[in-house]
């Protein structure tokens, strides 16, 4: 059973159907990769699952229950979390206290002991690797590492789902690499992910399955492989490049 | 029954003014993205210069009418967007907020300046002239008013929906950027709106200004009535617009009827547009949250906790040292300012700290003023307690409805508040009635601030615990989810933060300072009134706590501190209205920069920390005093 269901959302922007009928599910300790060209759903479908854009049809499932009707900020409180493809950091504060704010959210809600947050949120700027900028304010930085303070400040959440909108973008191929690497180690930790991401080599190296988004509608879903040989992914997305 | 239609032609040639200056608000809004609070203020201007050239000069009707609606208005509506506008779009609501606030003061300095108040008889079209409807004399003022309305409607919806550039018009509302991609100029089109509205803005202003006597204040404030029927329409919709105009215009009207009984509820009239606001918020579907919003500028680096005690204790022996030197009536002028100072903290909190508007913060006032006159007595500090515990559940409750939806909306919602408060709760015979509280001063501990050296240390006492307790809010974790909502509200819901407690704790909070300050200024002036607390005082408050510097605690001490000799020095007259006109032009300027003139002064003053060592740039006083020479060249 996976931990995040979408099944057969749909949604409408006037007379413009942006999904239709969509399905992804993404399993814990799996990287799930959600691909299609520009403007084919990714973003809209990702705005349904964290509760940010209402469905006009179609259910969203979490850990077994029906979390349709769940505002946004609840979902981020059951354990959802997610990164934004324009992104949206806290500008105005310090790459650190982007993360620190986003413990202390979940210290407030989750009513727990009392914890060294402070310890928490320099494991997970080791970990993003954002040392080197911690003490920065996040509108100073370049896009890349602002991307990965997202990440950084969605991990503080200890979420179990984590929505990625194109992270890698800003990043050069060394980063990138490595930012592949660090996809690995958190599904590892037993995280699900939903990679929405441009760059195909990264999404072909290190999901388990994929998600092909066209129209908004989904055309095919298997492993790298297999998406590689369909042909109406290739027709639809892969024989643009 | 006659009455009753006597009362609904009334109502709906109200309505029909109504409608007019609505549709031009949102024709504005929808095409530029910019809500124009100066819109009443552009009818207001053009009433006047109408009046001037057909009563002064004694041009011809059509003639004058012709000049105004159709030559100066829209090529004042133009300028306004080409010089003004234009570079806000994409800008934060509070922002473009304050420019168009900034705007509205300046031209009513601008009005204020040439037209000093005096009787100006404003008579209606065809005074006297009229036909019989049914046993009901109809003038041809009215009759005027309705066919023009009904004219600007047909007009609007054939050109929205049947011309290319009304089909231009909507493409920029749909999408800026993909109207522009297909040819069509973005500038130009809104550039045009702005030209529109402005005439119907005129128009509205000088067919109700006979009603109105010609009033400044009156005639700006139409943007209030205005606005409350483009809520109807959700801010879009002309034809609900409309709607939205006929029903308030016929209520208003129905409430004269002798059977309504209005006359129990005082101020009535003057509430309607408020409460129909409200009752439409409550009715408007809860906003959903937009993405991709432009980050916040570059502000100024919160001072640690060593810096701000230093900076609160060099104002105190500031203050005493200045108490000393100056005369009582002098350190009363200071005084209002520092007390203004405390007020303007709280809009630090709720606009510097969490980017919320409140354009009714001296209604908090108000109240604190009126806690301590009526439980302080004797200079008790339950005064004080009850200050804040009166306005902070009002603030809640005015600001519950609005948080739901865009900042824009708490604009208009504690603006329509300050109108409301101003018409039927202050001049309750409860509250301060139509006489004048005495407020008392603080008495603590034994000691008595009677005097106006002691009261004004006092103030310089309260202002800096409350700057070091604001600045320690912003270092700890209250502060930083704050910044964190403003900067972005999507993350943080996706983070678990229910924005609108959230929102809901931040604009109580700041009602509650406002009200504990407002026992303050109640105290320095010794008395307080229905006047000192109108709605209109809180924009200046406003405006100047932005050209301070908004997102700090330095900053609201120099826009108090500038408010209040502003305010002290000139009280009526041309003065007045130079005053207006400086606080709107320097709004207008500054408005772009939150950080303001304190930010601007600890800047150029950054070198100096290093040569001298205790110097911090939170020290206030001196770099005041530098600066005022400076901005008053830079106005002229």
């Amino acid at each position: 059973m996976p931990l995040l269901q979408a099944e057969e959302i749909s949604v409408t922007f006037g007379g413009h159907r942006a999904l239709v009928d969509v399905s992804v599910d993404a399993e814990e300790g799996r990287i799930t990769g959600l691909i299609g060209p520009n403007g084919a759903g990714k973003t809209t479908c990702f705005n349904v699952l964290s509760g940010l854009q209402p469905p006009q049809g179609g259910r969203v499932i979490f850990d077994s229950q029906d979390i349709s009707a769940v505002p946004a900020y609840k979902r981020g409180r059951l354990g959802m979390a997610r990164t934004f493809q324009r992104i949206e950091v806290f500008g105005s504060l310090t790459v650190f206290e982007n993360v620190l704010v986003a413990a202390e959210i979940r210290h407030r809600w989750s009513r727990g002991e009392e914890i060294d947050l402070d310890a928490e949120c320099n494991d997970i700027i080791d970990l993003v690797g954002l040392r080197k900028v911690a003490d920065q304010r996040v509108d100073s930085i370049p896009t890349g590492l602002s991307r990965l303070t997202e990440l950084a400040r969605a991990l503080a959440t200890k979420p179990r789902v984590i929505l990625l909108d194109e992270p890698s973008s800003g990043l050069d191929d060394d980063e990138s690499e490595a930012f592949g690497d660090l996809l690995l180690t958190l599904a590892k930790r037993g995280v699900a992910i939903l990679l929405v991401e441009h760059d195909i080599d990264l999404v072909m190296q290190v999901c388990d399955r994929i998600h092909v988004l066209d129209f908004g509608t989904i055309i095919a879903v298997g492993t790298p492989v297999e998406i590689r040989k369909d042909k109406r992914v290739q027709k639809a997305y892969l024989g643009e490049d | 029954m006659k009455d009753l239609l006597a009362f609904t032609v009334i109502g709906i040639v109200t309505g029909s003014v109504y409608a007019i200056a609505a549709s031009g608000l949102v024709l504005t809004y929808t095409t530029s993205g910019i809500f124009n609070f100066a819109h009443g203020g552009i009818g207001m201007l053009m009433a006047f210069t109408y009046w001037e050239f057909r009563f002064h000069h004694h041009w011809p009707a059509p003639l004058a009418l012709f000049v105004v609606v159709f030559v100066i208005a829209p090529a004042l509506g133009a300028l306004i967007e080409r010089v003004l506008m234009r570079n806000l779009h994409g800008r934060s609501t509070g922002t473009s907020l304050v420019v168009t606030i900034g705007l509205m003061v300046m031209l009513m300095g601008i009005a204020q300046g040439i037209w000093p108040p005096a009787a100006r008889p404003f008579p209606e079209f065809y005074s006297g002239h009229g036909v019989t409807i049914f046993g009901i004399f109809v003038t041809t003022h009215q009759i005027i008013t309705i066919i023009v309305a009904g004219l600007a409607a047909l007009i609007f919806w054939y050109l929205l929906n049947r011309t290319r550039t009304g089909v231009a018009m909507r493409a920029v509302v749909d999408d800026r950027n993909l109207a522009a991609l297909n040819g069509v100029s973005p500038a130009r089109v809104s550039m045009l709106s702005w030209a529109l509205g402005s005439s119907l803005a005129a128009l509205a202003g000088i067919l109700i200004a006979p009603a109105l006597n010609l009033e400044i204040l009156n005639l700006t404030l139409l943007v209030v009535v205005a606005y409350a029927a483009a809520v109807v329409g959700k801010l879009k919709s002309l034809p609900l617009t409309f709607a939205g105009a006929m029903i308030l215009g016929l209520l208003t009207s129905y409430l004269s009827l002798s059977w309504v009984h209005a006359e129990k509820i005082p101020g009535l009239p003057g509430a309607l547009p408020t409460i129909m606001l409200f009752a439409c918020l409550l009715l408007l579907p809860e906003e959903r949250l937009r993405v991709g919003r432009i980050t916040s500028e570059r502000g100024p680096r919160v001072p640690s906790l060593g810096e701000s005690l230093q900076g609160g204790i060099l104002l105190v022996v500031g203050a005493i040292v200045v108490s000393l030197v100056l005369s009582d009536a002098n350190l009363v002028r200071v005084g209002q300012g520092m007390a203004l100072a405390l007020v303007m903290l709280s809009l630090v909190v709720l606009m510097g700290y969490g980017g919320q508007i409140s354009l009714a913060q001296m209604t908090f006032v108000g109240m604190g003023a009126f806690a301590m006159a009526r439980f302080g007595l004797g200079g008790s500090p339950l005064g004080l307690l009850m200050a804040p515990l009166l306005a902070a559940p009002i603030g809640a409750l005015v600001a519950l409805p609005a948080l739901r939806l865009q900042g824009l909306y708490l604009a208009l919602a504690t603006m329509a508040f300050g109108v409301a408060a101003e018409n039927m709760l202050f001049p309750r015979a409860w509250l301060f009635g139509s006489s004048t509280r005495v407020v008392p001063r603080l008495h603590l501990f034994g000691v008595h601030f009677d005097g106006e050296k002691s009261f004004f240390v006092l103030l310089a006492i309260v202002f800096s615990l409350f700057g070091i307790g604001v600045l320690a809010l912003r270092r700890g974790r209250f502060g930083r989810l704050v910044s964190a909502m403003r900067d972005s509200p999507a993350a943080c819901t996706t983070l678990g933060v229910n924005l609108l407690t959230t929102r809901l704790a931040v604009f109580t909070l700041s009602a509650a300072m406002a009200g504990f300050a407002g026992a303050f200024y109640g105290g320095l002036r010794g008395s307080a009134q229905t006047n000192d607390f109108l709605m209109f005082q809180s924009l200046p408050l406003l405006l100047m706590a932005v050209i301070g510097g908004i997102t700090t605690v330095s900053g609201a001490l120099v826009g108090g501190l500038l408010l209040g000799l502003l305010q002290t020095q000139s009280s009526t007259g041309v003065l007045a209205g130079l005053v207006f006109l400086f606080t709107g032009a320097a709004a207008v300027s500054l408005g772009r920069n939150p950080h303001g003139v304190a930010f601007y002064i600890s800047q150029k003053l950054e070198p100096l920390k290093d040569k001298v060592p205790w110097f911090r740039p939170e020290e206030p006083d001196e770099p005041l005093t530098e600066e005022l020479p400076r901005i008053a060249a830079a106005a002229g």
